[in-house]
């Protein structure tokens, strides 16, 4: 009975050990990112290092299936056309597991972007590495790094603006405001937002 | 004869208030259909009595203070693995009557999409727990009134009584939302 009590113990320790590390792992505000390589929909190799050049970059964990993910479509590539310019591209990432979530394939993935247009690359997120480093748990779910001395350093988490349903009636845009308050020198007026989305699908 | 009439003027009355109400959150979108569901208390009536909150009236539903242990779901017709938990919840509710259990629905569905999807879900499965649509667009705002850890991906759950509170972002199975459920009820 003993021995029950302490291996129920430990392994409730264990448990929350694993969790704990988990989101102490995910990258926090002002943390350095790694460097990441993923595959675009155009079949080349895209890495965050390719980025130096600039001045940060928008990254979009988005997908094909999600609501929200298509809500904000239209959104996402207005932030590309109005910031690739002035060095604050947008690199979109699907998160999910296609062998989970429907219409996440890598197939499904080529043909929305060119239906939809889409003005930046769209990865794909193979084998999940990426988006637990990120500590990404939606779609769609934004992180703004700035280029600082060629580090990438995460300078907002969270959503683009507060209005899903319409654009039109978004009061705070939030990805915008970030992105203009760091181009302008300053630290993002808000640095983390929520908003609702699809949860990440991971292969169980 | 009489007792009978009053509860159905006071559903006519909350049914024409919340209809207002509706109506005002969306006042700058367009006139037009303004006067349409102002006027027209049949559309309102093919809600049946789904209420649709923004989150400061929801929030009694969060903290009630009674005898009972409350499981509060967040889900959406739209979202794959909150529809695929959905029997859990309702299989515990239906289980768990006698333990005090009740259990909550709270819809994230889209409000032009309450009549196409939200009730005939409802109505096709048959869902005995309560369904409330929580309709409130700064989000921003309400998901930390819900819980501070919560990023806002569906699903997730509340499990709360008058002593102990926890909050899931997570599917559940049958078996670990009656784990979850054991230790609010012992």
């Amino acid at each position: 009975m003993k021995a029950l009590k302490s291996i129920f113990v430990l392994a409730i320790v264990a448990v929350t050990v694993a969790f704990t590390t988990k989101a102490k792992d995910a990258y926090q505000i002002g943390d350095k990112v790694d460097n990441f390589t993923l595959k675009n929909i155009d079949g080349k190799m895209v890495s965050l290092n390719d980025y130096k050049d600039q001045q940060g970059v928008i990254v979009v964990f988005t997908c094909n299936h999600c609501p929200y993910s298509k809500m904000y479509e239209d959104r996402i590539i207005a932030l590309d056309k109005k910031y690739k310019s002035k060095g604050y591209p947008v690199v979109a990432i699907n998160p999910n597991d296609p062998a989970v979530s429907q219409g996440d394939d890598f197939d499904s993935m080529k043909e929305r972007a060119k239906s939809k247009g889409f003005t930046f690359p769209y990865l794909f997120d193979d084998g999940q590495k990426v988006f637990p480093k990120f500590g990404a748990t939606r779609t769609p779910h934004v992180f703004i790094l700035k280029n600082e001395k060629k580090n990438f350093v995460l300078s907002y988490i969270g959503a683009i603006d507060d209005n899903a349903r319409d654009a039109s009636s978004a009061n705070e845009l939030y990805v915008e405001n970030a992105v203009d308050d760091l181009l302008a020198g300053k630290s993002p007026r808000k640095t983390e937002t929520k908003a609702i989305g699809c949860s990440i699908k991971v292969a169980k | 004869m009489k007792i009978k009439i009053i509860p159905l003027i006071l559903l006519t009355v909350g049914l024409v208030f919340s209809c207002k109400k509706e109506t005002k959150k969306e006042s700058n979108v367009n006139s037009e259909k303004k006067e349409i569901t102002k006027d027209s208390i049949t559309t309102e009536k093919k809600y049946g009595d789904l209420k649709v909150l923004n989150f400061e009236e929801l929030k009694p539903y969060l903290t009630k203070e009674d005898n009972k242990t409350h499981v509060v779901n967040f889900w959406a017709t739209w979202c794959k693995p909150c529809v695929e938990e959905l029997p859990a919840f309702e299989k515990i509710h239906r289980e768990n009557k006698a333990n005090n259990v009740e259990v909550l629905l709270v819809s994230l569905d889209f409000p032009n999409e309450i009549e196409s999807h939200l009730i005939p879900f409802i109505k096709n499965n048959g869902l005995e727990p309560e369904v409330i649509m929580l309709d409130d667009p700064d989000q921003n705002k309400w998901i930390n009134g819900v819980d501070k850890s919560w990023s806002g991906a569906i699903p997730a759950t509340i499990i709360y009584n008058k002593n102990k509170r926890t909050f899931f972002e997570r599917s559940f199975t049958y078996d670990e939302l009656t784990q979850e459920l054991q230790q609010f009820i012992n």
